[in-house]
Order: structure tokens, then C-alpha cells, then sequence
């Protein structure tokens, strides 16, 4: 790939509900934070994109409601619905086309709708959605699917959300910071079997923005550029049925791309950091396989080892994850935001020394069915 | 059903399910709703930068990508900008109910605002209107306003 | 290094009609895919990328990406979701072109598809505004188009026959066009009895409601002569989406130097200055349009150019924008014969490739060369593209 950086980014405090805040002013506080990070103004951007979801937002173009606040007046504008991940990646194409930079937001208020609404209607409407079934039962077919494949147990995801929520006392934007144990999440009540409360990412609000430039614009920025060394993404069956729910094929398909773009042949010797999807606990020991980080199987025991602790050998989700800030499509760019804050140095209490290159994840629809994979590292 | 048995093509009813929202007015929206309800009067908000009042309030001037802040009331008065008759039916989303027509549509803009707002105009002969022409709101009575864009009935055509 | 320069290379559409009851949602995508791969000698195999666009509440489908798997062949594949409103079929175009013109992807398929059949458009199309201000009084696309029209009419003069004009010139087309969902041969009487559904727009003004889909295959200049057809290349593309509430695109009319339809204006300057468009009429060969009613075949024509301000009366009653004038609008028909929104804007970019490729059929310009297509929607925002046979000499983005 040639050489394209992320040289601004900005978050709002995560919450489960930000009543003062319109959409729009989320966005523009997330845009507003970017720019000042990169140290350029709206004048200095080229192109925009943002980043909704029609359903969630309960508007069948969501992104009008952001067009004053992204601050694309007068520019080429476009919006790609889904995770901050892909919409990321679409910025990056745009800059690779030629555009100097792109100011990219996405945004999520998860407090205005009924999320399991919402999640039912990704189900197909002839086939699956008078079920009821909707993300959390979802996830928990496959939760049982890979747990009962690979003899990883509850206890195993549990110490993934004391891990997270753990990290995320560390992080100042997070939204549930907390001071648990394997026990207490054990001990939380059952959503669907074998997903419990303590198991799943909250309802949130949030949004969040990054600036991305050329190589040649990357220089006029004051702090550092953070290089994207690859990118990958790709999309699995839509029916659960047909699909194997205890592997992660879409991953490896994203990963192996990113990977091959980054020069990445050994990721548990060459990554530093990873930031990945947690929307349930599960999730994290099954992406981490699908990154490669260990054998299939393998992550419960890893986990429990503590070599994805913050002090371990390959810190993972040491911003809390999104098992702590769930505003989902964010959640996506809030992973690559912390890489790039991981790799600047730029991470406060949550800091792992030395990152050099780090890999960021992002889902679209139900059991992670379309996955995207960021590689970022502080070399062009 | 019998005629359904017939049907070459069946169709999957969605039914009565809704989605039920509820959307932040923001901090601005809630004092505009808010002073309607209250007090039957229009705010504005500025740009520190062109100065131009924004009715619809909202927090970002888009052209100067300035955040505004200043609240500056407005008249419930305005002028006449484009209009049409609706005529056809049409069931509103908002309320599940056939929105009654023949009614009068219009983009106003209040005197003292620089943007325009969209609302009812209680007329429905397009001969009768014309742009410039001046026009007033007509609040729903006191007790039943609830802090929404329907607290304002409709604007009045104002007829010297 | 530069930017890819961009080439169609292959164009899928299905029948469009009122509601075709005979597929369903994934099935309809299935068909405008497999007849693009048809028509680029390709398989799903060859595909590197989809971006896929439509409007959610139409079908009541989230994350239609993930959902349509089986007909848009992304199984296993890179594919993202683009959505707009109106102009999500041009959306998904450029998307789709920026993806190639990265160099991140070589053969890249675009798909725009609606089944407006299965809601209702005028509900869904309030939806898409804001729930406090625009909302409670809103009347849909025909109501705010209608404020529109209205003011058109006040400030030029133009009459309710001249915009009768363009929905006889845009019909009468459609019967060339073996793919258009409304097909009749009317005239401006005919336009004019029909009942107005928001004064002084009639049904006869409006597009309708339809149910369809288009795909279209992007491919870099790398391969893109490895194809039958010769590719019809992107010279180039740019939007605006100004504004983020129904009133305020009369208010842009005041500010900036803002006029008729500044989102449309201002795409405009950027992308001819791009190409080196300075005489429109004499310089596109055709044009396919997203004109969603009559009176936009009027106002929209000076926003793009092709007239001065109130000048476009005179100039469609010239012939000059029929088959056979200087510049024809809608060979295919347009959106007042057939509107799939999530296709719409596609369709328009697929058919002005089809013309420069001299394969539009019954519907071919002679000689058509160089082509403006455009996508309309949201808050009265624009996209544009130019597309023409003569292969650019760099990417001019």
C-alpha cells in the first residue's frame, strides 16, 4: 500500500446516555477533537465521510442529520453505513485516489432506540426474525458453538470481561469502568445461555473522528503520523446455518490481507497490541484465534495465562474494549484510535511500552458475519 | 385467506411491529420546544462568526464550522417563502394516522431568523398565496401544548 | 504513485416494475449481478470488492450487506454498504470508483436496488427527516418537491406546461428502453389532467414507485481493456450534501453566493472545472439525469449549466434536450419511468456507459462520447459524474 497516516483523532466520553446531546453534536465534538489533534483546521481538509446507521438512528438518512455538524460544507461528502472499521478503510481509499485528506466520523446513540428491535431486523424477514432472535441470542448460539468445539469455558470468557472492564479504569472515555472477578461475572444473571450480563458490552452513546492523509499532507502535521500498514475485510455466509459458528473465516480472510499488505508472517512475534471486538466476551477469545494470536481454542488458556493482560505479553483491548463502551459502528474506529494512541505514545494510564504495531478489528452484522482487520505502525 | 391460497406470490407482513425512538433535542432544541410550550415565543440561534440566526436551532453554523451558542428571540411573525397544496393521501409515520388534506405547506421564514422553517399554512387555494406574503403562527391553546412543532397549529396567512 | 484511472466495464439491470412479486430482495439483487457479470464475461470469482447501497426502512432490512450475501456473490469477499437517500445508487458509483482509483482493488462491483413495492415510500421518505423540526408537517418527496416547484414557477415564470414537456419527453423515451418500468407515449394534456397530489405538482409530474436493481463493474485501467466491451471511463466525479434540514435549501439560495440549487451548482463547478466542461450542450453528448419530477427537468438544467437562470423553458421546448437535439436527457426514460431509489442514481451512471459504449439499443444517441450522469436526494443534494469512451489521460479524481 502506499504510505497513508492517521494524524488526528478524537473521541467523546462514552456513555449510556448522552441526553444533551443531539447526534450532531456529538459528531461535531469527535470532528472538532480530531482537528485540533492534528493541528489542522476544517479549511485544511480536502474530503469527508461519515458513518451511521439508519435503523439505530431511526432515520432513513442518517447521515443528514450530521451534514452541518461533519463539517463538509462545500465538499465531496459520502457516508458509509457500518462499522468504523470499513468506513475508516473507504477514507483511506479516498485518499489513496488523490485527496490529501479526509475527515472521517461515525457516530451511534444507542439511548434513543430499543436495541433488540433494532438487532432483530439484521435476521431475515421470512426465515429468522419472528423468532425473536436478535445479537445476544445470536451470539449465544455461537458462543455454545465454540465453546463446546474447543472445551473453553465460562469461566475462560469471564476473565476476558474482568480483564476489559478492568482496563477500562485506565481510560477516561470509557463508560463502565469496573473492579470485578471471574466470580462476579459468573454470578451475573443469564441473558441466553451461556451469555450473562457481566458477558456483553453496554447500550451506548458515543462518536468519534480521525483525520487521514496522503503521505505528502502528513508532513504538514504538528504531532506524529501513525502509518496504516494494511487493511483487510471480508464477509462470511449470512445464515447462521450456514455457517460454522465456532470459526471466524471472515477474520482470517481480513487478517491474512492485512497482514500480507503489512509484511506480517508471525502476528504473535511482530504485533505489540490489539484491539478487538468484545461486544461479548466470547468474542475476543474467538478473534483472537482468527488473528492468529494462538491456535484455535487456544485463547481461553491464553487469556487466563494473562499475556493479554496489560502487562502481558500482548496487551489486548487495554482501552476497555467495547465489552466497556459500546457505541456500536464507534466501536470499530475507537480500536483503531487507541492503536494509533498506543503507537504515539499518546495513551495515559492505560500506555503499553514499545508498541510499534498494532492491529485493530471491526464487525459488521450478526456474529461477526463481515470482519475488518487495520494494521498500524509508527514507520511509514 | 382463500384468496391468499390462490396467490401465486405470498408476502411476509411485518404487522403492527414499531420501533419505538426517542431523540435528544439537544441542549438549544429543548429551550426552542421548550419557550413554545411556555411562553409562545420563537428563539433563534447565531453564528459568533456571519451573524446569520438559524430557525430550525441547531448547534454547528455549517458554513463557518462554528459551534453557536447565542439564543436571540425571533418574531412569530414571518414572511411567506414558497408554498404548495398537498392534496394526496398519505398515512404519517409519526402518528400511524392518515394526515388530513387538503392542507396548506409552506416555507417561512420569521422575522428576525436568516434560515426558514417548514410548517402548515391555513390555506389551501394556491391562488390565495403568494410569495412575500406575511404570515403569523397559531399556537394550540394553553394546557395543550406539549413541547413539540405541533404546538404551533399552523401559520395564518395575514390578511390586511 | 497516481490514482488509477477507472473504466465500466460491465452493466446489469433487471426489468424495473410496480412490484416484482416474482423475486425476492436477494433475488432481485442476484439478477442485476449475474446479468453485469454476464455482460462482462466475468464470474463471481473474478470480483475483488462490492459496495452494496439501498435505503434501509424501504424494505425494513439492516445491514443489508451482510443479508445479501447470497445474491451479491460477496461471500468470502471484501464488501461494504453506502447509503444517501436519493442518491445512493450514484453513492454506491462513486464508491465503487474510488475503490479501483485507490489501487487497493482491480475489478470492484457496484449494486443499487430498491423494492419500494414493499413499504410505503411517502412514510419511509418522512423518516428520512429531522423527528423535530421537519417531521410532524412534513408531506414527503412529492410535498417538498412541490415548495420547490412553486418557487420555480414565481420567480421565472415558467408554466405548469413547460414542466408537462419534460414528463412527455421523458415517458415517450421509455418506450425504447425494454427495462423502464412506466412506458407511455402521453401528451402535455394528458400531463395536465392528471390530479394534482401537491400543487403544482400532478401524479403526471411524479416518478413512481418501483421495484428494481442495477449493478455495474468498475475496473482499473491495469485490466480494463482485458474486456469484450470497451470500457466507458470515469473522468470524473464530485458532491455536495449541503444542509441538514427540508428548509434549508432556500435559505442556501442567500448565502455564499448561493443560488437555485447551490449543493448542485457548486458539484458542478468542481467537477467541469475538473474535466474541462465549459459548454455543456455542445460538450456532453447525452445525459442521464436524476430528475425525480417534472420541474426539475427545468430548474436542475440551469443548476448544471446548460441554460441560463429561467432559461431551461425555452430551452427543452427547443427539441434540443429530445433524441435527435443537440444534447438528449433521458434516453433510458429516466426517473419519471422508473424509480428504484437505491438503483436510481446507479441506473443513471450505468446507462450513460451503455451510451458511450454505443450499446444502448433502441435508446443509442448516435455517437455518443462523452456523458454527465447525476444523483439527486437528501436534502436536496447532488453527486455527478462524467463518463465518457475516450480513455482520460490521467485520473482527474
Amino acid at each position: 500500500m502506499e504510505p497513508v497516516a492517521i494524524v488526528g483523532v478524537g473521541m467523546t466520553e462514552v456513555k449510556r446516555e448522552r441526553a444533551a446531546d443531539t447526534v450532531a453534536d456529538l459528531v461535531f465534538e469527535a470532528c472538532t477533537k480530531a482537528l485540533a489533534d492534528s493541528g489542522m483546521g476544517i479549511d485544511d481538509i480536502d474530503i469527508v465521510l461519515t458513518g451511521s446507521n439508519d435503523f439505530f438512528d431511526g432515520r432513513t438518512i442518517s447521515s443528514m442529520a450530521v451534514m452541518d455538524a461533519c463539517g463538509s460544507y462545500d465538499k465531496n461528502v459520502s457516508t458509509v453505513e457500518g462499522d468504523g472499521t470499513f468506513g475508516a478503510a473507504h477514507a483511506v481509499m479516498r485518499v489513496l485516489a488523490g485527496w490529501g485528506t479526509c475527515l472521517y466520523c461515525v457516530h451511534h446513540k444507542g439511548s434513543e432506540s430499543v436495541m433488540p428491535l433494532i438487532t432483530n431486523a439484521m435476521f431475515d424477514p421470512l426465515y429468522e426474525r419472528f423468532l425473536g432472535i436478535e445479537a445476544v441470542t445470536a451470539s449465544a448460539l455461537q458462543a455454545r458453538a465454540y465453546m463446546d468445539r474447543y472445551g473453553v469455558t465460562e469461566q475462560q470468557c469471564a476473565a476476558v470481561s474482568v480483564k476489559n472492564h478492568g482496563n477500562a479504569r485506565l481510560n477516561p472515555v470509557a463508560q463502565m469502568p469496573l473492579e470485578i472477578t471471574v466470580d462476579d461475572v459468573m454470578a451475573s444473571p443469564y441473558l441466553a445461555d451461556p451469555i450473562k450480563l457481566l458477558d456483553c458490552g453496554p447500550i451506548s452513546d458515543g462518536a468519534s473522528a480521525v483525520v487521514i492523509a496522503s503521505a505528502d499532507r502528513a508532513k504538514d502535521v504538528s504531532g506524529r503520523p501513525v502509518w496504516v500498514k494494511g487493511i483487510g475485510y471480508s464477509c462470511d455466509a449470512f445464515h447462521l446455518g450456514d455457517r460454522d459458528l465456532s470459526k471466524v473465516d471472515a477474520l482470517q480472510a481480513a487478517a491474512k490481507k492485512a497482514y500480507g499488505d503489512a509484511g506480517i508472517t508471525d502476528p504473535s512475534g511482530q504485533v505489540d497490541l490489539a484491539e478487538v471486538n468484545d461486544a461479548f466476551s466470547y468474542m475476543e477469545l474467538m478473534s483472537l484465534e482468527g488473528l492468529g494470536f494462538c491456535e484455535r481454542g487456544g485463547a481461553g488458556a491464553l487469556t487466563e495465562s494473562g499475556a493479554t493482560a496489560l502487562g502481558g505479553k500482548l496487551p489486548v483491548n487495554a482501552s476497555g474494549g467495547c465489552i466497556s463502551s459500546n457505541p456500536v459502528l464507534v466501536t470499530g474506529l475507537n480500536s483503531i484510535i487507541e492503536c494509533v494512541l498506543q503507537v504515539r505514545g499518546d495513551a495515559g494510564d492505560h500506555q503499553v511500552e514499545g508498541v510499534g504495531t498494532a492491529v485493530a478489528q471491526g464487525v459488521n452484522g450478526p456474529c461477526g458475519q463481515s470482519q475488518c482487520v487495520w494494521v498500524l505502525g509508527g514507520d511509514a | 385467506m382463500a384468496d391468499d391460497k390462490k396467490r401465486m406470490y405470498l408476502a411476509i407482513e411485518s404487522g403492527e411491529s414499531a420501533q419505538p425512538f426517542r431523540w435528544s433535542a439537544g441542549t438549544y432544541g429543548s429551550k426552542f420546544l421548550t419557550e413554545i410550550r411556555d411562553n409562545k415565543k420563537f428563539w433563534g440561534i447565531k453564528c459568533p462568526e456571519c451573524g446569520r440566526v438559524y430557525v430550525p436551532i441547531r448547534s454547528v453554523c455549517g458554513p463557518c464550522y462554528r459551534e453557536m451558542t447565542e439564543l436571540v428571540p425571533v418574531s412569530d411573525e414571518g414572511t411567506l417563502i414558497t408554498f404548495s397544496v398537498v392534496s394526496f393521501g398519505f398515512v404519517d409515520p409519526s402518528t400511524g394516522l392518515q394526515r388530513p388534506v387538503p392542507y396548506g405547506y409552506a416555507v417561512i421564514q420569521l422575522d428576525g431568523a436568516d434560515s426558514y422553517l417548514i410548517h402548515f399554512i391555513d390555506e389551501t387555494d394556491p391562488e390565495k398565496m403568494k410569495a412575500g406574503m406575511r404570515v403569523r403562527a397559531v399556537f394550540e391553546e394553553d394546557g395543550k401544548r406539549t413541547g413539540s412543532m405541533m404546538d404551533i397549529k399552523h401559520f395564518e396567512l395575514i390578511r390586511e | 504513485m497516481a490514482a488509477k484511472r477507472v473504466g465500466i466495464v460491465g452493466v446489469g439491470m433487471t426489468l424495473q416494475s410496480s412490484a416484482r412479486r416474482d423475486v425476492y430482495g436477494i433475488e432481485l439483487i442476484n439478477e442485476a449481478v449475474r446479468a453485469a457479470l454476464d455482460d462482462a464475461r466475468m464470474t463471481r470469482k473474478d470480483i475483488d470488492a462490492i459496495v452494496i447501497g439501498n435505503m434501509d426502512h424501504f424494505e425494513g432490512i439492516n445491514y443489508v450487506d451482510t443479508w445479501s450475501v447470497d445474491g451479491s456473490g460477496a461471500l468470502g469477499k471484501p464488501i461494504m454498504k453506502m447509503t444517501t437517500g436519493g442518491t445512493t445508487g450514484s453513492t454506491v458509483a462513486m464508491g465503487a470508483y474510488y475503490h479501483v482509483a485507490s489501487g487497493m482493488f482491480d475489478r470492484v462491483l457496484a449494486i443499487g436496488w430498491e423494492k419500494n413495492s414493499e413499504s410505503d415510500t411517502t412514510g419511509a421518505i418522512i423518516t428520512a427527516f429531522d423527528p423535530f423540526w421537519d417531521r410532524p408537517t412534513f408531506g414527503g418527496a412529492v410535498a417538498g418537491l412541490a415548495l420547490e416547484a412553486t418557487q420555480y414557477m414565481a420567480e421565472t415564470g415558467a408554466t405548469e406546461e413547460d414542466a408537462a414537456y419534460v414528463a412527455v419527453r421523458d415517458r415517450k423515451n421509455a418506450l425504447n428502453n425494454p427495462y423502464a418500468h412506466l412506458r407511455m407515449e402521453l401528451n402535455i394534456e394528458a400531463i395536465m389532467g392528471t390530479p394534482y397530489l401537491a400543487w403544482p405538482v400532478k401524479l403526471g409530474d411524479m416518478c413512481p414507485r418501483t421495484d428494481g436493481a442495477c449493478a455495474v463493474v468498475f475496473a482499473s485501467e491495469d485490466i480494463a481493456g482485458d474486456f469484450p466491451n470497451a470500457p466507458a471511463w470515469v473522468h470524473g466525479v464530485a458532491d455536495r450534501h449541503l444542509w441538514a434540514y427540508t428548509s434549508d435549501p432556500y435559505v442556501n439560495q442567500h448565502v455564499k453566493g448561493g443560488t437555485w440549487f447551490p449543493a448542485m451548482e457548486r458539484a458542478t463547478a468542481e467537477l467541469y472545472g475538473k474535466v474541462g466542461i465549459t459548454d455543456p450542450l455542445e460538450q456532453f453528448d447525452v445525459a442521464e439525469l436524476y430528475l425525480p419530477y417534472s420541474f426539475a427537468g427545468l430548474r436542475y438544467m440551469e443548476s448544471l449549466g446548460f441554460c441560463e437562470r429561467a432559461g431551461a423553458p425555452a430551452l427543452v421546448r427547443s427539441g434540443a434536450t429530445d433524441m435527435g437535439g443537440k444534447c438528449p436527457v433521458n434516453p433510458s426514460g429516466g426517473v419519471l419511468s422508473s424509480n428504484a431509489i437505491g438503483a436510481t442514481g446507479l441506473l443513471r451512471v450505468a446507462e450513460a456507459a451503455l451510451q458511450v459504449q454505443g450499446r444502448a439499443g433502441d435508446r443509442q444517441v448516435p455517437g455518443a462520447s462523452l456523458a454527465l450522469a447525476t444523483g439527486f436526494g437528501g436534502c436536496y443534494w447532488s453527486d455527478e459524474l462524467v463518463i465518457g469512451i475516450e480513455k482520460p489521460e490521467r485520473n482527474r479524481g
